[in-house]
């Protein structure tokens, strides 16, 4: 048997090895506490209660009455109304108990999200503008050359740097920092330290992307920023970081909800994975390369991802008013992504200068990727499953379900574009950098929308004013988007096949690229459109344009009352 | 209270540990496996250290972003057709021993370009490709580098580089010169040339070992 097949064999056998591993832990109750966890989201009387604070008082009622609680929350229902007449006073100091955990929760943390979502919403601004010119200057070489910083290979990293550090990051600690105190019924802890590490976190992004433009970069993809400058991210990060472990070290509640696993595990992973990536003058030539994609995967994996999924396996159950499908197979999600996605990143290096051994767990550890995406995929597809009306209703679920499946298609898409059939000709193209979008676009972005459109009324106190913007956006991104995608991957997989083609001119390979990259520049421009659209929305709410006022964060009367009358027709 | 206080610990303490090990080993995996086998891998004969105007140059590659375009990676035969393009054959971990930071790259929206210096070794063609790409090659998407040039009216000065267009892109009564940026691209470019053998087999019956001992 030769090397590279017993190792294929071996790194496949271990895996599944590890996955029998994961499932006997959940058996054994090993790796978490069951279904009890996943009502931790849920105050006592918010069973069968849909909450979309970016709804209209119309788009509530309909969401309400698509939601159809079901027999078992009509039971539960009447129980509480029942332990209401009963116990009356017990009843109504739990309620209010719950109650004042969320209000006091959300309260401690509104200063620092506020600040932290703002920050990001400018970086996402600045971001699409960096790659609409970026995508221009593709496809018109010779437009606006005469200013150095605004040169192809600098103005890209640019944007890259600011969506991945910029706007991704400081959106996912905005959330995190939002739904941490949230989910553990315990006041944020040091707040004000977060506050500072968020502010010190964007003063480095800033100044890594005036680095980049005046031609300081480390010359690594993903790490381009100067080591110098990534001190102030990596402090500021810590400064984020340990308010929220010390929050989840004193938590009020019994059970970690999953979103909880997968913020902790992110804010564990991400500082590891960049200390050791940008850590000066330990790597070398080909050992570096693979350091690189050891890290520019795990930044996805390990960063991204958990603090994507946190947000939909918070939102998408908040919003419909029941828990998610299956607590285990979360988890299961959980231990099976941490493990498959961590090993994946040599897929980049596919026939490069590398040992083969580690191109060939790449491959095995993409396609077991599978496991963990579909954990998700069903977990979360089962949980709307019958009730794809709210779509129509609910703002938030309507971005968080659209990303949520652009995650399975994004990471099904990753799985096949390891195997070597496919990367021959994906590799070297315009079909990754499409991939790259529907992973962070797609997935991240979108999911981080909707919780941002859930999330800022509660942090303002104060509703979105113009619900039609929403819609805009909506529909501006998703078209802009659409175009972005469809059109690029055909492009490079193109691209791809003409440079594999021994008679086909390497000039070819170029010139047949230039309609898709004017319409990648078309999509990117609608969607950067959408992005300003979003962002002046969000100021007008920050400086409370727009007649109404919300009202409490955790009882909707008018919402009770109308699970009482569907009750009554049903 | 105390029992509950313990079982809450224990979900925080399964999540540090388990996402420690997962983590440990793919770093180890990834990251140190690699360090342990590249670390003693020496440079083939045939290779030879930057200068330091190469070394500026290849700075000069990084700040201009050159990689997210092109790559320094040409592959195998069995895989593509890198080498019947004039790429060269395919690189080995050797090739890379002076390159920090590695500029594998993965784009090739232009050529790879680990054997350029082999393929286009004119200087001249080098500075007039990076001033206007499209006066050598109709058709290219490459940005063209004002920023490295100097544009002087009338004559050019005592030890000034004039750039040689070709008369359909120069202009006249105005010189194109290089400043020493694009002079140190230039040199790297051209030293760009790993076409010499990869590093040969090591030797396999202990006979021919000693055989190389003695002659050494």
């Amino acid at each position: 048997m030769d090397l590279t097949v017993g190792l294929l064999l071996g790194t496949f056998l271990l895996s599944v090895l590890a996955l029998f591993f994961f499932i006997w832990s959940m058996a054994q109750g090993l790796f978490g506490s069951g279904k009890s966890a996943a009502t931790e989201i849920f105050a006592r009387n918010e069973f069968g209660i849909v909450e979309d604070p970016a709804a209209t008082d119309r788009e509530k009622s309909e969401l309400q009455d698509a939601m159809d609680p079901g027999e078992q929350y009509y039971e539960y229902f009447d129980a509480l109304m029942l332990a209401a007449t009963r116990e009356r006073m017990a009843a109504r100091r739990r309620l209010r108990d719950d109650a004042d955990h969320r209000t006091l929760a959300d309260q401690s943390s509104a200063g620092v999200v506020g600040v932290c979502l703002t920050l990001a919403v400018v970086w996402l601004v600045l971001a699409s503008l960096a790659g609409l010119i970026s995508s221009i200057k593709l496809h018109e070489p010779d437009w606006w050359v005469q200013v150095d910083w605004l040169t192809f290979g600098r103005i890209r990293p640019m944007h890259v740097n600011m969506v991945a550090y910029g706007w991704c990051s400081l959106a996912g600690i905005g959330v995190a920092l939002w739904l941490i105190p949230r989910l553990l019924k315990k006041r944020l802890i040091g707040a004000t330290y977060a506050l500072a590490g968020g502010a010190l976190w964007s003063t480095g992004v800033f100044a890594g992307t005036v680095a980049i433009g005046m031609g300081y970069s480390d010359g690594l993809e993903w790490l381009e920023f100067p080591w110098q400058i990534d001190i102030l991210l990596v402090i500021g990060g810590a400064l984020v970081g340990f308010p929220l472990w010390l929050t989840l070290l004193r938590r009020k509640v019994k059970h970690l909800y999953v979103s909880v696993w997968y913020i902790g595990a992110g804010l564990l992973w991400f500082p590891i994975l960049f200390v050791i990536a940008n850590w000066p003058g330990v790597h070398f030539g080909v050992q570096q390369a693979t350091m690189n994609w050891w890290f520019g995967h795990n930044v996805l994996g390990l960063w991204f991802t958990p603090l994507g999924l946190a947000a939909a396996y918070y939102f998408i159950p908040k919003v419909l008013g029941k828990p998610i499908h299956s607590y285990n197979l979360s988890l299961l999600g959980f231990w099976s992504l941490a493990f498959f996605y961590s090993q994946v990143g040599g897929h980049h290096l596919i026939g490069g200068p590398v040992p083969s051994w580690f191109i060939t767990i790449a491959i095995v550890q993409s396609m077991m990727m599978v496991i963990p995406v579909f954990a998700v995929a069903v977990n979360q597809h089962m949980t709307v499953l019958g009730n794809f009306r709210a779509l129509a209703y609910s703002p938030t679920l309507r971005f968080i379900v659209l990303g949520a499946m652009m995650y399975t298609a994004a990471s099904i898409q990753g799985s096949l574009e390891a195997l070597r059939s496919v990367n021959n000709v994906t590799h070297f193209t315009h079909y990754t950098v499409a991939h790259a979008h529907l992973g962070l676009y797609g997935f991240f972005t979108m999911v981080m929308f909707g919780s941002i459109y859930f999330i800022m009324p509660r942090v303002m106190n104060w509703e979105w004013p113009f619900p039609l913007l929403i819609s805009l956006h909506f529909w501006l991104v998703l078209v802009g988007f659409a175009i972005y995608f469809i059109w690029l991957s055909i492009g490079g997989w193109l691209q791809g096949l003409a440079m594999l083609d021994e008679k086909t001119p390497f000039m070819q390979s170029v010139a047949l690229t230039l309609p898709y990259l004017q319409a990648r520049s078309i999509g990117g421009a609608l969607m950067t459109l959408g992005h300003l659209v979003f962002a002046a929305h969000f100021f007008a709410m920050g400086w409370k344009f727009g007649p109404t006022r919300l009202g409490a964060a955790l009882l909707n009367p008018m919402l009770l009352m109308r699970v009482a009358r569907n009750r009554a027709e049903a | 209270m105390s029992a509950d206080k313990s079982m809450w610990e224990m979900d925080e303490l399964r999540l540090v540990i388990g996402a420690m090990l997962i983590l440990s080993g793919a770093t180890g995996l990834l990251v140190v496996l690699p360090y342990q086998l590249l670390e003693n891998v020496r440079p083939p004969a045939g290779l030879k250290p930057y200068t330091v105007e190469q070394l500026a140059g290849r700075q000069s590659y990084i700040a201009n972003g050159c990689v997210y375009c092109h790559s320094q990676q040409p592959r195998d035969i069995k895989q593509a057709p890198d080498f019947s393009r004039g790429w060269g054959r395919a690189s080995v971990a050797g090739d890379y021993a002076y390159d920090t930071p590695h500029l594998l790259g993965t784009m090739r929206t232009g050529p790879d370009l680990l054997n350029i210096g082999a393929r286009q070794p004119s200087k001249d063609w080098q500075l007039g490709h990076l001033y206007q790409p499209r006066a050598y090659a109709p058709g290219s998407i490459m940005p063209p580098y004002p920023h490295l040039f100097e544009i002087r009216e009338g004559q050019a000065q005592a030890g000034d580089t004039v750039v040689k267009l070709p008369p359909a892109f120069a202009k006249p009564g105005e010189v194109v010169v290089a400043k020493p940026e694009a002079l140190a691209l230039v040199a790297y470019l051209v030293a760009l040339d790993r076409t010499y053998p990869a590093l040969p087999q090591p030797p396999k019956t202990p006979n021919s070992a000693e055989a190389g001992k003695q002659a050494r």
